[in-house]
Parts: C-alpha cells; sequence; structure tokens
C-alpha cells in the first residue's frame, strides 16, 4: 500500500500538467471491444472526451446465442443497452460511422467527431460476395445467425416449425471466422434440441475444412450424445458448400446438393465495413495490427481491437474482444501521456457447450513476439480428454458464470 | 471513494510498469483475469473474485495451478503462460483491488 501511494504520488505531477490535454478519443463499435474499451478509457483517465459510435441501442451477444438456437435461453437474456456506458460518462452516438477523414470520424447523418486517437471495434461483416447465392435476401430464408439478433430468433423458429423428421443442414466457412468453435457448439446443441423434441431429424455439417479448434472433445461428445444424429462432413469428404440456393434450399458442393428443411450459412466474414473505409483493413478483408497498442499497421492513428483485427494467435473471440480492448485503452492513455505502451499479456478462454451440463474449453495466453501476438509456449490448450462428466458439468457452470461476469464488465 | 481508489490503484498498476521501462514482471496481464472473475458486485458466478484477497493466497493458488494441483479446469493451462515473478506481481495487485460498485 504504500508503495502504492508513493506511485500514485510520483505519477500525479505530470498528469496534473497535462490536464488541458488528455484528448479525445472516439470508438466505433459498441460490442465487447468498443463498449470495454469506452468504459476501460474513462475508469483510467476520466477527464478524456470518450465517444462511442453505435447505431443498434441494443447489443444482442453471440456467445450463448447457440443456447438460444438450442432453445435452453431466451434472446432477451442475450440482449444489453449502451446504458452502462453512457454512465461512465462516454457519450454515445446512436448513428452509422461511414468513413473517416484526417482525424474525423464521418457519421451516416453528416455529423462529424474529432479524435485525437480513433479506435475502430466493429466486428464482423458478411463477407456478401464470397458464397454464389448467399445474399441478404437468401438470408433471410437460410439464416447465417451469425451476428446475433433477428437472425438467431429467425433460425430459432424455423427449427421449432420443421417437422419431426426434417433434415437440418448447416455450412461452415474456412478460417478465418468470427468464433472458430463457434459451428461446432452450435451443431451440438441443435442436435440437443432435435434429440428432445424432433427424434427424427437428421442433421449435417458440411464443413471447409478437415480441422477445427476442440476437435476431438467435440467429436467424442457427439459420438456420446447424438450418434445417428449428426454427421460432420469435411472439406476431404466434399465438405466444402460452393453455392446455395434459397429457392429451393439446396446447399451445393462439388459432389452433391443437399436439400435441407432448414439450413444455416455460417458464410465468409470479413471487418466490419468501416475498416475498409478508413483504410486500415488489407486484401484479406481483415485489419492488421501492430502487437502492443493494437494500431493498425495501415494507418498508426487508428488502433483496431476485436473481431475485425488479425491478433496473431488470438482467437476471434468476445473474450479477447474483451481483453484487447483493455489493453488498448491503456495503449491509448499511454501514448495520448507521451509514453510507450507496456508489453501487455492477454488471455483467451473460449467455453463451449455441447449439452446443457457438459461444458469444454480451449484457453491461450499470449504476448508479442516478432510483431505478432504469439501463445506463451507451454500455457493453454483444451480440457482433457478423459475428464469425468463432472468436470464437464464445473465447466458449463462456469461458462454461464464467464458470460454473466464479462457482460457486466462489458456493458455496466 | 471505492472508485477513486480502484482508479488509483490500477494507474499504480500500469506506471509501475512504465517506471520500470515496460518490465514484463508488470502485473499487466492482470487486466485479462477480469473476464472470468468477476470485478463488478452483485455478479452470480462460480468463479472466484480475485480482488482483495491475500496475496499469499493468490500467489499459492496459481502454483499449484501449475503443478496440476487442486483440480483446475482451465486455469492449470492459464497458469502456466505465468513466470514466477509475474505471478507474484500479479498477486499483489489483486491483493490491493477493491470491487466496482
Amino acid at each position: 500500500m504504500q508503495v502504492g501511494a508513493a506511485m500514485v504520488g510520483a505519477l500525479a505531477a505530470p498528469r496534473i500538467a497535462s490536464a488541458q490535454a488528455v484528448g479525445r478519443v472516439v470508438i466505433v463499435g459498441g460490442g465487447f471491444a468498443g463498449a470495454t474499451c469506452a468504459r476501460t478509457l474513462k475508469a483510467l483517465e476520466p477527464k478524456l472526451a470518450v465517444s462511442l459510435i453505435e447505431p443498434d441501442p441494443v447489443f444482442t451477444a453471440c456467445p450463448f446465442s447457440n443456447a438460444v438456437l438450442g432453445g435452453l435461453r431466451e434472446i432477451a437474456q442475450q440482449q444489453f443497452t449502451q446504458d452502462g456506458v453512457e454512465r461512465a460518462g462516454v457519450t454515445v452516438a446512436r448513428r452509422r460511422a461511414v468513413g473517416v477523414d484526417g482525424k474525423t470520424v464521418v457519421l451516416d447523418s453528416g455529423a462529424r467527431f474529432q479524435f485525437d486517437r480513433l479506435v475502430l471495434a466493429p466486428g464482423i461483416d458478411i463477407n456478401w460476395s464470397g458464397l454464389p447465392g448467399y445474399t441478404e435476401a437468401a438470408a433471410e430464408k437460410m439464416p447465417h445467425a451469425w451476428k446475433a439478433g433477428g437472425q438467431t430468433v429467425l433460425l430459432r423458429r424455423q427449427l421449432e416449425a420443421m417437422d419431426d423428421g426434417g433434415l437440418v443442414v448447416m455450412s461452415a466457412p474456412a478460417n478465418p471466422f468470427r468464433c472458430p468453435p463457434g459451428p461446432y457448439e452450435r451443431v451440438s446443441l441443435i442436435a440437443h434440441y432435435l434429440k428432445t423434441k424432433k427424434p427424427k431429424s437428421k442433421l449435417v455439417l458440411l464443413d471447409a475444412k478437415d480441422a477445427f479448434s476442440k476437435q476431438r472433445l467435440f467429436q467424442d461428445a457427439w459420438a456420446k450424445l447424438y450418434p445417428g444424429l449428426l454427421e460432420w462432413v469435411p472439406l476431404s469428404k466434399g465438405g466444402k458448400v460452393v453455392s446455395v440456393d434459397p429457392a429451393d434450399m439446396t446447399l451445393a458442393t462439388d459432389f452433391a446438393k443437399h436439400k435441407a428443411a432448414v439450413a444455416n450459412v455460417i458464410p465468409p466474414q470479413r471487418a466490419g465495413r468501416i475498416a475498409e473505409a478508413a483504410g486500415v483493413a488489407d486484401r484479406s478483408g481483415w485489419c492488421p495490427v501492430e502487437p502492443v497498442s493494437f494500431e493498425s499497421r495501415l494507418r498508426p492513428d487508428i488502433h483496431v481491437i476485436g473481431d475485425a483485427a488479425i491478433m496473431g494467435a488470438m482467437p476471434k473471440s468476445a473474450f479477447s474482444a474483451n481483453a484487447q480492448a483493455k489493453v488498448c485503452a491503456v495503449a491509448i492513455v499511454a501514448r495520448l501521456a507521451g509514453r510507450e505502451p507496456v508489453e501487455p499479456r492477454l488471455i483467451n478462454t473460449c467455453y463451449s457447450l455441447v449439452a446443457p451440463d457438459y461444458g469444454i474449453t480451449i484457453a491461450g495466453v499470449y504476448k508479442p513476439t516478432n510483431g505478432q501476438l504469439a501463445d506463451i509456449p507451454g500455457a493453454g490448450g483444451v480440457s482433457p480428454l478423459d475428464a469425468p462428466q463432472e468436470f464437464r458439468a464445473r465447466e458449463a457452470l462456469y461458462a454461464e458464470g464467464w458470460f454473466r461476469t464479462i457482460t457486466a464488465e462489458t456493458f455496466g | 471513494m471505492r472508485r477513486g481508489r480502484w482508479i488509483g490503484l490500477l494507474l499504480m498498476g500500469l506506471s509501475g510498469g512504465a517506471a520500470h521501462a515496460a518490465s514484463p514482471d508488470g502485473p499487466f496481464g492482470a487486466m485479462s483475469c477480469s473476464g472470468c472473475h468477476a470485478t463488478a458486485r452483485g455478479v452470480d458466478t462460480a468463479i472466484p473474485r480475485l480482488n482483495g484477497r491475500p496475496a499469499a493466497e493468490i500467489a499459492a493458488a496459481m502454483r499449484d495451478f501449475q503443478k496440476g494441483e487442486r483440480a483446475p479446469t482451465v486455469m492449470g493451462r492459464i497458469a502456466k503462460g505465468y513466470t514466477d515473478p509475474e505471478i507474484d506481481a500479479l498477486a499483489a495487485w489483486f491483493a490491493a483491488q477493491r470491487d466496482a460498485p
């Protein structure tokens, strides 16, 4: 404590001297990355002028939205307002950011927000040119539900309306995409729904990959819980979907056409649109950043955090976005005070449910290495393959606690 | 008051890192922990809180987790990412924190 008091004292002098110039930070995007960054900035430096630009008054969280599809949760449990962000002293503008002009963000209303540092946290957009036949209109018949909200509700209603004995067809994209274990958690929880409510139905997951996150854990669980109900078709067995046709509800691979009663197309993705408009996305559609402060490699006065950014070994997850946002806030406060940001350590933990009382995890610890966030060797990894049911139940319980904790920290 | 104290201590942690020439031994990695370990009051979770717990208790738990003791779930995997001095810095930092309102 004495050390702490001394350090606060030592810090106070330069901070007061620079009180007139603490700066303006504008954040685009009010999800796990943007809202966390906004609130952390105000907690670290109350004198900062922090603005958050987010058109949607209600944020619908993707983590646990697969449980909504499985009938285990309601969509309202996924929804959060920006009230807690405003209570923290952040100015919230309910508009869409459409461009960046010098040190100014331009909104769809024509309003302009000047910044000293800009944080882009736009999450993902669907890459509408990435899968032939898959358009915004097609998504109303074959939902992606990869941005939670109306799409999640639509897919759940379709599952509820389907006759027992129907075929559900899902497709998963090639890497990289939001939430690497997400398609496999989803297929698990839809399988749980079918097993309990429509046991004559079948579920096929067509995959553009041969390997995926927590693969052995998922496959062991599927063999135990959903035998004969769920089929995973990898790339090497012709799993890659090359086009879809919403008119006859088919998903085509190079080898076959799959006609679905309910189709869930998880399409190719890219960084949210503002990233390209701001000039921080590269040809991959994602945003390269340096790994200490998450400043864009293309425009260093802009930070990019969360799913839109290329974060080396860190996956695109809500946990990662929240962790990156806190590091980014610290780096911004340092930059504005003329200090170099401190090298960070970051953690990610992704919980997945394969059934209501059956959770599995993957975790990692990361630090900047050769210009990228890299795994710290020897740390991280997945739940043990041979764990007893009590272990799976404990991870499922912790998953729920994690969701309540991270949403409380993010949205207040 | 509590809020001011929390901010002060947080800044202490950060400025501590800066004052020691961006030392990787600083408690910087602590900020990720609050994704799982609640710092706001009233959060219903089975995951233990860390703020205000004795530093020796937190450090002992981390070292046990590294060895696979205490039957951890994810913490066995996460603790292995931290060195001994990092664990001590984290533990001291959490011991000095108080929950946010």
